[in-house]
């Protein structure tokens, strides 16, 4: 029987999961869309990890959660460690590029940049007011120029003369593009212009006062992107690598944290078939209007929490 | 004739201090109406009735004279300052009279600098028996007050991460504050201080010597009201860390270590002249936190605060030299709580880390 540890990320948009060995080396793996029903998500991610397991004789005994859903599935999966997304990202990578000096992430939604220094995280960002430049960017303005949002990397990189375009603001950004399509730029050099501005973007807001080192390691979906990899190039000047599981360095992370844990307990698979339910209420005790969410396994409330004070608490 | 009902807006606790002393200024002529406690709704109702890209302290002091001025108060005090603080009282008492209908006096104090003619004056207004004696008596009680409950919060702040029985120092402070708002005479409030303190101390606390040290700087709003930082410090000691805030209401209006030539002392190296408003303090509290070799530095700021934007990359020089790590906050009315508590855990894991201590 082999011992491994089960870890999932789960994010607004994808819910990825893996299952490792001892020596941290990825068994299984499954990635898909959460579509805004991460407990579902997770079910889905199981089936898969677990026919991938089958006949193998492996043995989950520590489960680990990061990303946005994380303490929701952290009750659901009673695991052994819930985990931030930015802790869980450095130790993910640093498990495969053990020298890294800097992490680019560029997501769906968010935007994160991790300094490290001898396996030690020694600074980090993350966007906080808006999201320029993230991945939705890329893909409403693919969307704008009537193309697929695989395509965009590798027409950039087609580009003999890449336009510019305003790195500041998506809204700039945005009218900035149209402008320049419209007075005849090309479309390969428009869509370099728009890696460059999202690297630009990324740089001035998440990378501002940083000191960016190599190695510098690039993941979260717009890591797929080769135009954004080359842009990412030939600003910083360093070589970016970008590691084919760089999609599942968030969830490898919360397991290698599981079983740092020292906590084990033998996970069942079965919990794909038991009932979870959450409840919203608003308690009407004072104007704060707390919304208060219980979670519930068939009918038994697993926990609750939304209250900033005890008086929520009561009438499940 | 009609009786003052006074308000101003809600700053962390501090409402208890200024109450105090108002009402004994007002005299028989007045009452004060304290503003309703800071909710979901006072923040929804400032923002709504506030300009979008104004910082957010406008939008909760705006949301609080709105939630008194329905509790029937008919007089506002609000402060004045160095940034956009300096426009709040003008720009608010025109939406508050010319869009929302109220009807009210509306009162701007400058109170730090030392302006307690401009504040006699005012009250002496309201109620001709004001005598100067009477109004310095309350005064100090005041200052007395501020300071002692400034006290409380900081012995409060440093130890709640490590108290053996959850809320046992919260329950002291409580009962304290109950005391000390029914205390009338310094000397009073002096012996109330000094039993609450014993009593602090004597919860049993399990600190070690390393602990994890925290400092917090940045603007003085969103440092003082918690509501405006979801409660950033308590979630912060929750990890068992020890939190260090120097701006507190008695340093900002009372202390003689808040001046301009103290506090560039402080930033030498870094400051040659002010910044403006509280940012050159960011900077020479930064460079103080790194000297006596604190962990980490939380920087907090309302969106578009621009004395503390112009902070922060020179923060950042400190955060570089000292190799000590910086977290930067902005706060706005719509911040999500989650986003805060995920950075303040990575914060806290990164230091952790560093220390050679194990994640759980």
């Amino acid at each position: 029987m082999i011992k491994a540890y089960f870890g999932v990320d789960i994010g607004s948009i994808s819910t990825k999961g893996v299952i490792v060995n001892e020596n941290n080396e990825i068994i299984a793996n499954e990635y898909l869309w959460t579509e805004g029903d991460p407990i579902g998500a997770v079910k889905r991610v199981l089936e898969g990890l677990q026919k991938q397991i089958e006949g193998k004789n492996v043995q989950v005994v520590a489960v680990g959660t990061t990303g946005s859903a994380r303490k929701l599935i952290g009750v659901v999966l009673n695991a052994q460690i819930v985990k931030n997304e930015i802790t869980a990202h450095a130790i993910g990578t640093m498990s495969r590029v053990p020298d890294v000096r800097t992490i680019l992430e560029i997501g769906g939604q968010d935007s994160k940049i991790i300094l490290l220094n001898s396996g030690i995280v020694t600074d980090y960002a993350m966007n906080t007011i808006c999201a320029a430049g993230t991945g939705s960017f890329l893909m409403s303005q693919a969307k704008r120029l009537g193309l697929a949002i695989e395509e965009l990397g590798e027409l950039a990189l087609k580009a003999q003369s890449p336009t510019r375009i305003a790195a500041r603001c998506t809204v700039f950004a945005e009218s900035d593009l149209v402008h320049k399509a419209q007075i005849g730029h090309k479309k390969e050099d428009i869509v370099a212009g728009i890696c460059t501005a999202v690297v630009n973007n990324y740089l001035n807001n998440v990378g501002k006062g940083k000191r960016i080192q190599a190695p510098i390691v690039f993941q979260g979906g717009v890591s797929k992107n080769v135009g954004v990899v080359k842009a990412f190039e030939k600003i910083l000047g360093h070589d970016v690598y970008v590691d084919e599981y760089g999609h599942l360095m968030g969830c490898l992370g919360a397991a290698i944290l599981a079983k740092n844990s020292g906590k084990e307990q033998v996970f069942d698979f079965a919990i794909q078939d038991v009932a979870f339910i959450t409840k919203g209420r608003e308690c009407e005790k004072c104007s704060n209007n707390c919304e208060i969410i219980y979670v519930y396994r068939n009918d038994e409330v697993l926990d609750v929490w939304g209250n900033r004070c005890e008086r929520g608490l009561a009438e499940a | 004739m009609e009786q003052y009902k006074i308000s101003f807006p809600h700053i962390g606790k501090n409402h208890i201090p200024v109450k105090k002393v108002m009402e004994t200024l007002v005299g028989e002529y007045g009452e004060v109406i304290l503003a309703p406690p800071i909710t979901k709704r006072t923040i929804e109702l400032g923002a709504k009735h506030s300009p979008e890209f104004v910082c957010v302290p406008f939008k909760y002091t705006m949301g609080n004279f709105i939630e008194a001025l329905e509790a029937g108060a008919n007089v506002l005090f609000q402060i004045g300052g160095d940034c956009r603080l300096g426009f709040y009282s003008e720009v608010q008492e025109e939406i508050l009279r010319e869009d929302l209908g109220f009807n009210f006096t509306f009162h701007m104090l400058k109170i730090t600098g030392g302006n307690a003619k401009g504040v006699y004056d005012c009250f002496k207004d309201m109620n001709p028996k004001l005598t100067m004696p009477k109004a310095a008596a309350a005064l100090a009680l005041c200052v007395r007050t501020i300071y002692a409950m400034d006290g409380v919060e900081r012995y409060i702040r440093e130890n709640i991460g490590f108290e053996l029985e959850d809320g046992a120092l919260e329950a002291i402070e409580k009962e304290f504050l109950k005391e000390i708002e029914k205390a009338d005479s310094v000397l009073q409030i002096g012996g109330i201080y000094k039993r609450t303190m014993k009593k602090l101390e004597a919860v049993p606390i399990n600190k070690p010597a390393d602990a994890i040290k925290i400092g917090v700087v940045g603007e003085l709003y969103v440092l003082m009201e918690p509501f405006s930082n979801y409660f950033i410090e308590k979630e912060l000691a929750k990890f068992g860390v020890q939190v260090t805030r120097f701006i507190t209401a008695s340093y900002l209006i009372f202390s003689p270590q808040h001046n301009v030539k103290k506090i560039l002392s402080q930033a030498e190296g870094y400051c040659e002249y002010e910044i403006g408003a509280d940012g050159t303090d960011s900077v020479g509290k930064s460079v103080v936190f790194a000297k006596e070799g604190y962990d980490g530095i939380l920087h907090l700021k309302p969106f578009g605060c621009t004395p503390e934007i112009n902070s922060i990359p020179i923060v950042q020089r400190v955060s570089e030299d000292y190799e000590i790590p910086v977290l930067y906050f902005s706060f706005d009315s719509q911040t999500s709580e989650t986003g805060v508590k995920t950075r303040l855990e990575a914060f806290y894991d990164m230091i952790q880390m560093k220390k050679g201590g194990k994640l759980v």
